[in-house]
């Protein structure tokens, strides 16, 4: 499905002061389909989700989004439109339980406006989303205030928030980050599943072994500027990429 | 041995599930005792007490709404004598021209007061803790060198000769009952979804809007119900008094609702009212230390801040559900 872009950016720039955080950055995701972004530290991969989100106002460019100019509008009105994200710092509203989280995105304008927002229990529908982001039903751990959990539940209780929208992009901002090798391994599938189901997804990442496995596309930033673009073999093998990660080899 | 709240608890949160008479018995007896209590106040104190326990309600729901603010919502507004003047100079000025009596003029009051305030509060909105405390303090002096500049409404002199209420027990029985419903639906709006986006506004603005939710639209109308209070209590002020002018935007209102909410328990709502009913009558007591007085109030208050921060009704909850019954096993 060649061509079927559900998020279009084109040349967008940010710059902070005498920071170019972001410059003439431009690429696809399509639908249904992962799109990795790496690059080392600093490189404006968290900068380019609030670029896109609508949480920072870019000073150049373009975002379509379903083929709608979302440039201009405020973060409320993208998520609106079906396009969220999760924070790399996790804080989720710490004085409610963990299903009460959910309770604001059910109460969205578009969760409202959508045939499942009007099923009445508003409650069980979270609860609902909460197992199938993997809390266990009939447990204690739904109904527990949410500053309390571990990280790897917060990270479920993160996208949650984020399915509880039913969007059709989540943009995911490090979701393994601070995770062990079996909390990642448990999320994976999870986000498979996501993708099954139509959702398309962004995921900025440091951990490249468990991003190349599910990412149909690759983008490597490297100080604000997209340098390389392709399927996660092709980013792999590339001599540009190497040099951005590992710094350039010189005789001695 | 078994705690009385815990079975209770478990069941399920927000909502109770009841099974005895006796978990009944043990929710309602603090709401009863609180509700009781209030009422029956006016009959064993003089008339004088009587007028003092008519302010403490004004402050009571001015606290009240300071707490709902700061706790539910993360605004710190120190705007509460904006909220008074404005809806005692709208009662009282639509009483003065148009000779409205005070069943007409204190709804419209409490109504438009509150959408005036929110009106001019709404650009602060995007500001947070502290910034927006000192903003919102700003606008009650605002008022007061406007009004003197301009010497529009009755100017520094104000005016007087406004209706008052026919008997003391209208006034008190007004005020408490203000202040019961308030308390018990403003309790139960944050548990409401709408309390919940709030709490969610408090704990982490971004992700409330990464959720869909315009934060200015549900600020605002947070705003309002807090300004609706305020300017309830200060219609009724100054109908209770019979009087307008420039101390209905004295800084008092401001600051003693801060001390009740620090003293009767941030966050728990019942708390502030409570410390309104127990700060307003103390300060007049201590009257009779002039100047003093002001020095013993700052030493109560250190004190609350120092030995017993989480305030008085946090500390009684606390308590409260720690009582614990014998079981057979």
């Amino acid at each position: 499905m060649a061509g079927d872009a559900i998020l279009k950016i084109s040349k967008l720039s940010k710059s902070f002061g005498g920071v170019q955080a972001i410059m003439n950055v431009g690429f696809e995701l399509e639908r249904g389909q992962i799109l990795g972004i790496i690059g080392p530290n600093g490189s404006g991969k968290t900068t380019l989700v609030n670029l896109i989100t609508g949480f920072v106002k870019p000073d150049k460019g373009e975002i379509l989004f379903n083929g709608k100019d979302i440039t201009a509008l405020p973060p409320h009105k993208i998520a609106n439109l079906g396009l969220t994200r999760t924070f790399q710092v996790m804080r989720p509203y710490h004085s409610l339980s963990a299903f009460k989280n959910l309770i604001v995105p059910l109460n969205s304008p578009r969760v409202k406006r959508s045939a499942a927002g009007k099923l009445g229990d508003v409650d069980a529908v979270a609860i609902d989303i909460l197992e199938e982001v993997g809390f266990e039903r009939d447990a204690r751990v739904p109904y527990k205030v949410a500053g309390s959990l571990p990280l790897g539940y917060l990270k479920r209780l993160e996208l949650g928030r984020c399915i509880a929208l039913r969007p059709e992009v989540i943009i995911c901002d490090e979701v393994f980050s601070g995770l062990s090798m079996s909390e990642i391994s448990s999320l994976i599938p999870l986000l498979e599943r996501l993708r099954m189901e139509g959702i398309s997804m962004m995921m900025i990442e440091h951990r490249l072994r468990e991003l190349f496995r599910l990412a149909n596309r690759i983008v490597v930033l490297t100080f604000g500027q997209k340098i390389a673009e392709g399927s996660p073999e092709a980013v792999m093998n590339n001599q540009m990429v190497k040099e951005a990660y590992l710094g350039t080899e010189t005789k001695a | 041995m078994k705690r009385l709240d815990r079975s209770i608890k478990v069941r399920s949160e927000g909502l109770y599930a009841l099974s005895s008479w006796s978990e009944m018995a043990y929710l309602l007896a603090p709401r009863l005792l609180l509700i009781v209590g209030l009422l029956a106040v006016p009959f064993f104190v003089d008339m004088y007490w009587q007028r003092v326990l008519c302010s403490a309600g004004i402050y009571a729901l001015l606290a009240l709404g300071f707490d709902f603010l700061a706790e539910y919502v993360g605004l710190v507004c120190l705007g509460g004598a904006f909220f008074i003047g404005t809806g005692g100079y709208i009662a009282g000025l639509l009483n003065h021209h148009f000779h409205l009596p005070p069943l007409v003029t204190i709804p419209i009051a409490t109504v438009a007061g509150a959408a005036i305030s929110t009106l001019v509060l709404i650009p602060c909105l995007r500001l947070r803790g502290i910034y927006f405390a000192i903003i919102s303090f700003m606008f009650p002096l605002f008022a007061v060198f406007i009004i003197i500049a301009l010497n529009v409404f009755g100017g520094t002199e104000g005016i007087s000769a406004l209706d008052t209420f026919p008997s003391i027990w209208l006034e008190l029985y007004l005020i408490l009952a203000a202040v019961l419903v308030s308390l018990f639906a403003i309790r139960r709006l944050v548990n409401e979804d709408m309390g919940i986006i709030l709490r969610g506004v408090k704990d982490n603005d971004q992700a409330v809007r990464a959720s869909g939710i315009d934060i200015t639209a549900y600020k605002t109308r947070a705003v309002f119900i807090a300004a609706m209070l305020g300017c309830f209590g200060g219609a009724y002020l100054s109908h209770l008094y019979g009087w307008l002018g420039l101390s209905l935007f004295a800084m008092d209102f401001s600051i003693l609702p801060i001390a009740a909410t620090v003293m009767g328990g941030m966050g728990s709502l019942v708390g502030p009212v409570l410390g309104a009913f127990i700060l307003t009558p103390m300060s007049e007591a201590l009257r009779g230390f002039g100047q003093l007085r002001v020095v013993l109030y700052c030493l109560i208050l250190i004190a609350f801040m120092v030995y017993k921060p989480e305030g008085i009704m946090n500390f009684l909850q606390r308590k409260y559900h720690q009582f614990e019954k014998w079981e057979k096993v």
